[in-house]
Protein backbone atom coordinates (compact mmCIF):
# COMPACT_ATOMS: atom_id res chain seq x y z
CA UNK A 1 0.00 0.00 0.00
CA UNK A 2 2.57 2.53 0.92
CA UNK A 3 4.12 1.95 -3.11
CA UNK A 4 0.38 3.80 -4.23
CA UNK A 5 0.97 6.60 -1.42
CA UNK A 6 0.31 10.23 -3.14
CA UNK A 7 3.36 12.45 -3.35
CA UNK A 8 7.07 11.74 -3.83
CA UNK A 9 7.23 8.51 -2.06
CA UNK A 10 4.27 6.39 -3.76
CA UNK A 11 2.91 6.32 -7.10
CA UNK A 12 -1.05 6.95 -6.30
CA UNK A 13 -0.87 10.05 -7.94
CA UNK A 14 1.27 9.19 -11.28
CA UNK A 15 -1.25 6.82 -11.79
CA UNK A 16 -4.49 8.96 -10.85
CA UNK A 17 -3.26 11.13 -13.25
CA UNK A 18 -2.20 8.50 -16.06
CA UNK A 19 -5.57 7.32 -14.83
CA UNK A 20 -7.21 10.52 -16.04
CA UNK A 21 -5.21 10.70 -19.64
CA UNK A 22 -6.90 7.13 -20.26
CA UNK A 23 -10.36 8.83 -19.79
CA UNK A 24 -9.28 11.80 -22.05
CA UNK A 25 -7.77 9.83 -24.98
CA UNK A 26 -10.92 7.49 -25.10
CA UNK A 27 -13.04 10.32 -25.08
CA UNK A 28 -10.81 12.33 -27.84
CA UNK A 29 -10.72 9.20 -29.72
CA UNK A 30 -14.78 8.17 -29.45
CA UNK A 31 -15.46 12.14 -30.57
CA UNK A 32 -12.94 11.58 -33.38
CA UNK A 33 -14.54 8.42 -34.22
CA UNK A 34 -18.14 10.15 -34.33
CA UNK A 35 -16.68 12.43 -37.08
CA UNK A 36 -14.97 9.41 -38.95
CA UNK A 37 -18.44 7.62 -38.56
CA UNK A 38 -20.53 10.59 -39.66
CA UNK A 39 -18.69 11.14 -42.93
CA UNK A 40 -18.49 6.76 -43.23
CA UNK A 41 -22.22 6.32 -42.57
CA UNK A 42 -23.85 8.39 -45.14
CA UNK A 43 -21.23 6.41 -48.01
CA UNK A 44 -22.18 2.73 -46.73
CA UNK A 45 -26.18 3.87 -46.99
CA UNK A 46 -25.51 6.01 -50.61
CA UNK A 47 -27.11 4.60 -53.33
CA UNK A 48 -23.90 5.03 -55.50
CA UNK A 49 -21.64 2.39 -56.23
CA UNK A 50 -18.33 4.41 -55.38
CA UNK A 51 -19.18 5.85 -52.13
CA UNK A 52 -20.51 2.50 -51.13
CA UNK A 53 -17.31 0.60 -52.13
CA UNK A 54 -15.22 3.80 -50.35
CA UNK A 55 -17.58 3.44 -47.48
CA UNK A 56 -16.99 -0.66 -47.11
CA UNK A 57 -13.24 -0.15 -47.90
CA UNK A 58 -12.75 1.82 -44.72
CA UNK A 59 -14.92 -0.76 -42.19
CA UNK A 60 -13.20 -3.84 -43.75
CA UNK A 61 -9.80 -2.65 -43.83
CA UNK A 62 -9.85 -0.81 -40.37
CA UNK A 63 -11.36 -3.97 -38.81
CA UNK A 64 -9.60 -6.01 -40.46
CA UNK A 65 -6.17 -5.25 -39.37
CA UNK A 66 -4.59 -4.64 -35.51
CA UNK A 67 -5.41 -1.99 -33.95
CA UNK A 68 -1.13 -1.59 -32.99
CA UNK A 69 -0.27 -2.37 -36.90
CA UNK A 70 -2.85 1.38 -37.09
CA UNK A 71 -1.13 3.05 -34.61
CA UNK A 72 2.37 2.46 -35.49
CA UNK A 73 1.49 3.29 -38.82
CA UNK A 74 0.34 7.02 -38.12
CA UNK A 75 2.98 7.17 -34.87
CA UNK A 76 6.27 6.23 -37.49
CA UNK A 77 4.56 7.10 -40.94
CA UNK A 78 2.70 10.49 -39.83
CA UNK A 79 6.61 12.10 -38.64
CA UNK A 80 7.79 11.16 -41.59
CA UNK A 81 4.98 12.81 -43.85
CA UNK A 82 5.23 15.91 -41.38
CA UNK A 83 8.42 15.78 -42.21
CA UNK A 84 8.09 15.28 -46.10
CA UNK A 85 5.27 18.61 -45.89
CA UNK A 86 7.73 20.58 -44.01
CA UNK A 87 10.94 19.71 -46.18
CA UNK A 88 8.78 20.95 -49.23
CA UNK A 89 8.20 24.24 -47.36
CA UNK A 90 12.05 24.68 -46.93
CA UNK A 91 12.22 23.50 -43.18
CA UNK A 92 14.70 20.37 -42.72
CA UNK A 93 14.81 19.77 -39.07
CA UNK A 94 13.24 16.90 -37.16
CA UNK A 95 9.46 17.25 -36.36
CA UNK A 96 7.91 15.02 -33.47
CA UNK A 97 4.38 14.39 -33.87
CA UNK A 98 2.79 14.46 -29.99
CA UNK A 99 1.97 11.23 -28.80
CA UNK A 100 -1.45 12.14 -27.54
CA UNK A 101 -2.79 13.09 -30.86
CA UNK A 102 -1.35 10.71 -33.11
CA UNK A 103 -3.17 8.22 -30.23
CA UNK A 104 -5.87 9.50 -30.40
CA UNK A 105 -6.02 9.62 -33.85
CA UNK A 106 -5.33 6.14 -34.58
CA UNK A 107 -7.90 5.33 -32.05
CA UNK A 108 -10.21 7.42 -33.23
CA UNK A 109 -9.93 5.98 -36.97
CA UNK A 110 -10.49 2.42 -35.12
CA UNK A 111 -13.52 3.19 -33.41
CA UNK A 112 -14.69 5.44 -35.97
CA UNK A 113 -15.18 1.87 -37.85
CA UNK A 114 -17.13 0.61 -35.23
CA UNK A 115 -19.62 3.13 -34.98
CA UNK A 116 -19.92 3.21 -38.29
CA UNK A 117 -21.38 0.08 -38.43
CA UNK A 118 -23.42 0.88 -35.32
CA UNK A 119 -24.99 3.66 -36.58
CA UNK A 120 -25.77 1.90 -40.18
CA UNK A 121 -27.81 -0.61 -38.32
CA UNK A 122 -29.52 1.44 -36.14
CA UNK A 123 -30.74 3.82 -39.48
CA UNK A 124 -31.37 0.50 -41.22
CA UNK A 125 -33.49 -0.72 -38.52
CA UNK A 126 -35.92 2.29 -38.46
CA UNK A 127 -39.03 1.11 -39.62
CA UNK A 128 -39.16 2.28 -43.70
CA UNK A 129 -42.50 3.97 -43.12
CA UNK A 130 -41.18 6.77 -41.40
CA UNK A 131 -38.96 7.50 -44.59
CA UNK A 132 -42.42 7.41 -46.44
CA UNK A 133 -44.27 9.47 -44.68
CA UNK A 134 -42.49 11.78 -43.92
CA UNK A 135 -41.38 11.75 -47.56
CA UNK A 136 -45.48 11.54 -48.64
CA UNK A 137 -46.03 14.71 -45.66
CA UNK A 138 -43.22 16.67 -48.08
CA UNK A 139 -40.97 17.09 -45.41
CA UNK A 140 -37.36 18.28 -46.58
CA UNK A 141 -34.51 16.06 -46.86
CA UNK A 142 -32.17 17.36 -44.18
CA UNK A 143 -35.14 18.16 -41.87
CA UNK A 144 -36.38 14.20 -42.22
CA UNK A 145 -32.55 13.50 -41.40
CA UNK A 146 -32.27 15.75 -37.89
CA UNK A 147 -35.78 15.51 -36.71
CA UNK A 148 -37.03 11.97 -37.21
CA UNK A 149 -34.21 10.08 -37.84
CA UNK A 150 -31.03 11.49 -36.26
CA UNK A 151 -33.08 11.44 -32.95
CA UNK A 152 -34.29 7.73 -32.72
CA UNK A 153 -30.78 6.83 -34.39
CA UNK A 154 -29.10 7.81 -31.66
CA UNK A 155 -31.69 6.14 -29.12
CA UNK A 156 -31.18 2.88 -30.84
CA UNK A 157 -27.42 2.76 -30.96
CA UNK A 158 -26.90 3.49 -27.33
CA UNK A 159 -26.34 -0.31 -26.12
CA UNK A 160 -23.92 -1.06 -29.20
CA UNK A 161 -22.35 2.26 -28.93
CA UNK A 162 -21.27 1.25 -25.28
CA UNK A 163 -19.70 -1.69 -26.75
CA UNK A 164 -17.81 0.44 -28.97
CA UNK A 165 -16.56 2.69 -25.95
CA UNK A 166 -15.35 -0.53 -23.79
CA UNK A 167 -13.48 -1.48 -26.55
CA UNK A 168 -11.88 1.94 -27.20
CA UNK A 169 -11.00 2.22 -23.69
CA UNK A 170 -8.97 -1.02 -23.81
CA UNK A 171 -7.68 -0.20 -27.19
CA UNK A 172 -5.95 3.15 -25.26
CA UNK A 173 -3.76 0.64 -23.30
CA UNK A 174 -1.97 0.13 -26.71
CA UNK A 175 -0.98 4.01 -26.93
CA UNK A 176 1.40 3.24 -24.47
CA UNK A 177 4.16 1.79 -26.94
CA UNK A 178 4.44 5.37 -28.17
CA UNK A 179 5.43 7.09 -24.82
CA UNK A 180 2.00 8.22 -23.90
CA UNK A 181 1.63 8.39 -20.32
CA UNK A 182 -1.40 6.16 -19.72
CA UNK A 183 -2.41 3.98 -17.33
CA UNK A 184 -0.44 1.18 -18.91
CA UNK A 185 2.94 3.34 -19.82
CA UNK A 186 2.41 4.52 -15.96
CA UNK A 187 2.61 1.24 -14.52
CA UNK A 188 5.15 0.33 -17.14
CA UNK A 189 7.61 3.12 -15.78
CA UNK A 190 6.20 1.93 -11.47
CA UNK A 191 7.52 -1.99 -12.58
CA UNK A 192 10.44 -0.99 -14.05
CA UNK A 193 11.87 1.11 -11.03
CA UNK A 194 10.14 -0.68 -8.53
CA UNK A 195 10.95 -4.44 -9.79
CA UNK A 196 7.66 -5.00 -9.06
CA UNK A 197 5.31 -5.91 -12.24
CA UNK A 198 2.68 -8.15 -10.63
CA UNK A 199 1.31 -5.58 -8.21
CA UNK A 200 1.98 -2.59 -10.77
CA UNK A 201 0.01 -4.63 -13.53
CA UNK A 202 -2.06 -5.89 -11.29
CA UNK A 203 -2.95 -2.50 -10.21
CA UNK A 204 -3.67 -1.34 -13.85
CA UNK A 205 -6.37 -4.39 -14.52
CA UNK A 206 -7.94 -3.08 -11.04
CA UNK A 207 -7.95 0.57 -12.53
CA UNK A 208 -9.52 -0.81 -16.20
CA UNK A 209 -11.91 -2.58 -14.33
CA UNK A 210 -13.19 0.21 -12.50
CA UNK A 211 -13.31 2.05 -15.65
CA UNK A 212 -15.02 -0.47 -17.50
CA UNK A 213 -17.49 -0.80 -14.27
CA UNK A 214 -17.95 2.86 -13.76
CA UNK A 215 -18.90 3.84 -17.68
CA UNK A 216 -21.48 0.94 -17.77
CA UNK A 217 -23.05 1.89 -15.06
CA UNK A 218 -23.45 5.58 -16.36
CA UNK A 219 -24.37 4.07 -20.25
CA UNK A 220 -26.88 1.91 -18.28
CA UNK A 221 -28.48 5.10 -16.80
CA UNK A 222 -28.33 7.17 -19.86
CA UNK A 223 -30.66 4.12 -21.82
CA UNK A 224 -32.97 3.69 -19.62
CA UNK A 225 -33.57 7.86 -19.67
CA UNK A 226 -33.51 7.64 -23.45
CA UNK A 227 -35.86 4.82 -23.77
CA UNK A 228 -38.45 6.20 -20.98
CA UNK A 229 -40.86 6.91 -23.73
CA UNK A 230 -41.11 3.38 -25.68
CA UNK B 1 8.59 -4.32 -51.27
CA UNK B 2 10.16 -7.78 -52.57
CA UNK B 3 12.55 -7.92 -50.40
CA UNK B 4 10.80 -7.63 -47.47
CA UNK B 5 8.57 -9.93 -48.14
CA UNK B 6 9.96 -13.67 -47.14
CA UNK B 7 11.19 -12.00 -43.61
CA UNK B 8 7.50 -10.88 -42.80
CA UNK B 9 5.75 -14.40 -44.20
CA UNK B 10 7.91 -15.81 -41.67
CA UNK B 11 6.35 -13.37 -39.31
CA UNK B 12 3.03 -14.69 -40.58
CA UNK B 13 3.86 -18.26 -39.78
CA UNK B 14 4.37 -17.29 -36.23
CA UNK B 15 1.94 -15.47 -36.04
CA UNK B 16 -0.70 -18.06 -37.49
CA UNK B 17 0.98 -20.51 -35.07
CA UNK B 18 -0.10 -18.19 -31.62
CA UNK B 19 -3.68 -18.13 -33.29
CA UNK B 20 -3.86 -21.41 -33.71
CA UNK B 21 -2.90 -22.64 -30.44
CA UNK B 22 -4.71 -19.87 -28.41
CA UNK B 23 -8.00 -20.72 -30.01
CA UNK B 24 -7.79 -24.34 -29.33
CA UNK B 25 -6.74 -23.89 -25.92
CA UNK B 26 -9.42 -21.08 -25.79
CA UNK B 27 -11.90 -23.15 -26.70
CA UNK B 28 -11.58 -25.93 -24.27
CA UNK B 29 -11.52 -23.18 -21.44
CA UNK B 30 -14.16 -21.64 -23.29
CA UNK B 31 -16.39 -24.49 -23.14
CA UNK B 32 -15.18 -25.47 -19.67
CA UNK B 33 -16.43 -21.98 -18.30
CA UNK B 34 -19.55 -21.71 -20.35
CA UNK B 35 -20.80 -24.93 -18.55
CA UNK B 36 -19.79 -23.76 -15.09
CA UNK B 37 -21.64 -20.18 -15.99
CA UNK B 38 -24.89 -22.22 -16.56
CA UNK B 39 -24.30 -24.25 -13.13
CA UNK B 40 -27.45 -23.38 -10.58
CA UNK B 41 -24.68 -23.42 -8.06
CA UNK B 42 -24.01 -19.65 -7.21
CA UNK B 43 -20.33 -19.82 -5.79
CA UNK B 44 -19.41 -21.60 -9.18
CA UNK B 45 -21.19 -19.62 -11.05
CA UNK B 46 -20.37 -16.54 -9.82
CA UNK B 47 -16.93 -17.84 -9.95
CA UNK B 48 -17.17 -18.07 -14.07
CA UNK B 49 -18.66 -14.34 -13.79
CA UNK B 50 -15.68 -13.11 -12.33
CA UNK B 51 -13.63 -15.39 -15.21
CA UNK B 52 -14.86 -13.73 -17.78
CA UNK B 53 -15.83 -10.27 -16.43
CA UNK B 54 -11.97 -10.04 -15.57
CA UNK B 55 -10.64 -10.72 -18.88
CA UNK B 56 -13.10 -8.84 -20.73
CA UNK B 57 -13.05 -5.79 -18.84
CA UNK B 58 -9.06 -5.54 -19.01
CA UNK B 59 -7.23 -4.66 -21.58
CA UNK B 60 -5.60 -7.81 -23.51
CA UNK B 61 -2.27 -5.78 -23.17
CA UNK B 62 -2.51 -5.61 -19.10
CA UNK B 63 -3.27 -9.47 -19.11
CA UNK B 64 0.04 -10.13 -21.44
CA UNK B 65 2.17 -8.24 -19.21
CA UNK B 66 0.65 -9.62 -15.86
CA UNK B 67 1.64 -12.72 -16.67
CA UNK B 68 5.12 -12.28 -18.71
CA UNK B 69 6.32 -9.48 -16.37
CA UNK B 70 3.66 -10.55 -13.54
CA UNK B 71 4.33 -14.42 -12.60
CA UNK B 72 7.81 -14.23 -12.90
CA UNK B 73 7.81 -12.04 -9.73
CA UNK B 74 6.39 -14.93 -7.48
CA UNK B 75 9.13 -16.73 -6.03
CA UNK B 76 6.98 -19.83 -5.66
CA UNK B 77 6.56 -20.36 -9.31
CA UNK B 78 10.18 -19.46 -9.91
CA UNK B 79 11.49 -22.57 -8.35
CA UNK B 80 8.59 -25.01 -9.70
CA UNK B 81 8.61 -26.62 -12.63
CA UNK B 82 6.50 -24.21 -14.48
CA UNK B 83 9.14 -21.76 -14.87
CA UNK B 84 10.24 -23.66 -18.16
CA UNK B 85 6.68 -22.38 -19.60
CA UNK B 86 6.52 -18.99 -18.00
CA UNK B 87 9.80 -17.85 -19.14
CA UNK B 88 9.43 -17.99 -22.63
CA UNK B 89 7.64 -15.34 -24.19
CA UNK B 90 5.64 -17.76 -26.76
CA UNK B 91 4.53 -19.81 -24.09
CA UNK B 92 3.11 -16.44 -22.03
CA UNK B 93 1.65 -15.07 -25.03
CA UNK B 94 -0.38 -18.34 -25.95
CA UNK B 95 -1.54 -18.18 -21.76
CA UNK B 96 -2.44 -15.35 -22.01
CA UNK B 97 -4.59 -15.28 -25.43
CA UNK B 98 -5.92 -18.15 -24.62
CA UNK B 99 -7.54 -16.91 -21.35
CA UNK B 100 -8.19 -13.59 -22.90
CA UNK B 101 -10.64 -15.75 -25.82
CA UNK B 102 -11.74 -18.08 -23.11
CA UNK B 103 -13.46 -15.31 -21.45
CA UNK B 104 -15.48 -14.46 -24.80
CA UNK B 105 -15.90 -17.75 -26.31
CA UNK B 106 -17.63 -18.76 -22.83
CA UNK B 107 -19.87 -15.94 -22.77
CA UNK B 108 -20.56 -16.76 -27.06
CA UNK B 109 -21.50 -20.21 -25.90
CA UNK B 110 -23.13 -19.23 -22.91
CA UNK B 111 -25.54 -17.06 -24.60
CA UNK B 112 -25.71 -20.35 -27.16
CA UNK B 113 -26.65 -22.58 -24.19
CA UNK B 114 -29.71 -20.43 -23.10
CA UNK B 115 -31.27 -19.83 -26.34
CA UNK B 116 -31.18 -23.59 -26.73
CA UNK B 117 -35.65 -23.72 -26.76
CA UNK B 118 -36.61 -25.11 -23.78
CA UNK B 119 -38.49 -27.91 -25.71
CA UNK B 120 -35.60 -29.87 -27.26
CA UNK B 121 -34.92 -30.42 -23.93
CA UNK B 122 -38.11 -31.40 -22.34
CA UNK B 123 -38.70 -33.83 -25.91
CA UNK B 124 -35.35 -35.67 -24.85
CA UNK B 125 -36.76 -35.72 -21.35
CA UNK B 126 -40.08 -37.20 -22.01
CA UNK B 127 -38.29 -39.54 -24.21
CA UNK B 128 -35.88 -40.71 -21.19
CA UNK B 129 -32.96 -39.86 -22.80
CA UNK B 130 -30.27 -39.36 -19.54
CA UNK B 131 -28.95 -35.85 -18.99
CA UNK B 132 -25.18 -36.90 -20.11
CA UNK B 133 -26.63 -37.78 -23.86
CA UNK B 134 -29.07 -34.91 -23.65
CA UNK B 135 -26.22 -32.77 -23.13
CA UNK B 136 -23.66 -33.94 -25.77
CA UNK B 137 -26.21 -35.21 -28.40
CA UNK B 138 -28.88 -32.37 -28.41
CA UNK B 139 -27.32 -29.39 -26.18
CA UNK B 140 -23.66 -29.24 -27.50
CA UNK B 141 -23.99 -29.91 -31.44
CA UNK B 142 -27.12 -26.90 -31.62
CA UNK B 143 -25.13 -24.28 -29.23
CA UNK B 144 -21.90 -25.04 -31.43
CA UNK B 145 -24.36 -24.64 -34.62
CA UNK B 146 -25.81 -21.31 -33.54
CA UNK B 147 -22.26 -19.71 -32.35
CA UNK B 148 -20.37 -19.57 -35.65
CA UNK B 149 -20.50 -16.27 -36.63
CA UNK B 150 -19.74 -14.53 -33.51
CA UNK B 151 -17.00 -17.23 -33.16
CA UNK B 152 -15.85 -16.18 -36.15
CA UNK B 153 -15.42 -12.65 -35.07
CA UNK B 154 -13.94 -13.85 -31.92
CA UNK B 155 -11.45 -15.93 -34.38
CA UNK B 156 -10.72 -12.36 -35.91
CA UNK B 157 -10.23 -10.20 -32.94
CA UNK B 158 -8.07 -12.67 -31.94
CA UNK B 159 -5.47 -12.45 -34.90
CA UNK B 160 -5.77 -8.84 -34.48
CA UNK B 161 -4.89 -9.54 -30.50
CA UNK B 162 -1.77 -12.09 -31.66
CA UNK B 163 -0.30 -8.80 -32.84
CA UNK B 164 0.64 -7.63 -29.35
CA UNK B 165 2.87 -10.47 -29.11
CA UNK B 166 5.72 -8.72 -31.00
CA UNK B 167 6.19 -6.19 -27.59
CA UNK B 168 7.21 -8.88 -25.26
CA UNK B 169 9.95 -9.48 -27.68
CA UNK B 170 8.13 -12.50 -29.88
CA UNK B 171 8.65 -11.87 -34.40
CA UNK B 172 5.59 -12.11 -35.03
CA UNK B 173 4.07 -10.08 -38.42
CA UNK B 174 4.12 -7.68 -36.51
CA UNK B 175 7.02 -7.93 -34.75
CA UNK B 176 9.03 -8.13 -38.45
CA UNK B 177 7.32 -5.39 -39.73
CA UNK B 178 8.49 -3.14 -37.04
CA UNK B 179 12.02 -5.07 -37.33
CA UNK B 180 11.95 -3.77 -41.22
CA UNK B 181 10.68 -0.29 -40.44
CA UNK B 182 14.08 -0.21 -38.09
CA UNK B 183 16.08 -1.27 -40.33
CA UNK B 184 14.77 0.86 -43.61
CA UNK B 185 13.25 3.78 -41.98
CA UNK B 186 10.12 3.25 -44.46
CA UNK B 187 7.44 3.02 -42.42
CA UNK B 188 4.87 2.90 -45.28
CA UNK B 189 6.12 -0.14 -46.55
CA UNK B 190 6.71 -2.21 -43.91
CA UNK B 191 3.50 -1.30 -42.13
CA UNK B 192 1.14 -1.49 -45.14
CA UNK B 193 2.50 -5.17 -46.47
CA UNK B 194 1.87 -6.06 -42.82
CA UNK B 195 -1.67 -4.98 -43.32
CA UNK B 196 -2.27 -6.25 -46.53
CA UNK B 197 -0.77 -9.97 -45.53
CA UNK B 198 -3.38 -9.43 -42.44
CA UNK B 199 -6.45 -8.88 -44.52
CA UNK B 200 -5.56 -11.47 -46.57
CA UNK B 201 -5.86 -14.18 -43.36
CA UNK B 202 -9.15 -12.25 -41.78
CA UNK B 203 -10.36 -12.55 -45.75
CA UNK B 204 -10.01 -16.55 -45.52
CA UNK B 205 -10.77 -16.44 -41.74
CA UNK B 206 -13.75 -15.22 -42.81
CA UNK B 207 -14.96 -17.14 -45.81
CA UNK B 208 -14.22 -20.61 -43.96
CA UNK B 209 -16.85 -19.49 -41.38
CA UNK B 210 -18.86 -18.61 -44.24
CA UNK B 211 -18.81 -21.78 -45.94
CA UNK B 212 -18.85 -23.31 -42.31
CA UNK B 213 -22.30 -21.54 -41.54
CA UNK B 214 -23.59 -22.65 -44.99
CA UNK B 215 -22.61 -26.22 -44.32
CA UNK B 216 -24.00 -26.74 -40.76
CA UNK B 217 -26.03 -23.54 -40.37
CA UNK B 218 -28.86 -23.96 -38.26
CA UNK B 219 -32.07 -22.94 -38.80
CA UNK B 220 -34.32 -22.42 -36.49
Amino acid sequence: MELLSFGDTGWGDELFFATLMTIAVSIAAMAIGFIFASIFTPLKLSKNKTFNVIGNCYTTIIRGVPELLVIYLLFFGGTGAAMYVASIFGYDGYIEINAFITGALAIGIISGAYSTEVFRGAILSIDKGQFEASKVLGIKKYIQFYKIILPQMLRLSIPNLSNVWQITLKDTSLISVTGLVEIMRQSYIAAGSTRDPLFFYSVAAVLYLILTFLSMKLINKLEIKYSKGY
Amino acid sequence: MISIFPSLLSGAVITLQLLVSSMFFGLIIGLIFAILRINKNPIINKFAYGYSYFFRGTPLLVQLYLIYYGLANIEFLRNSFFWVIIKEPYWCAIIAFSLNTGAYTSEILRSAFQTIKKGYIEAAQSLGVTKKITFYRIQLPIAIKQSLPAYGNEIILMLKGTSLASVITIMDLMGEARKVNVLTFKPFEAFITAGIIYLFITFIIHNIIKYLEKKYGFQT
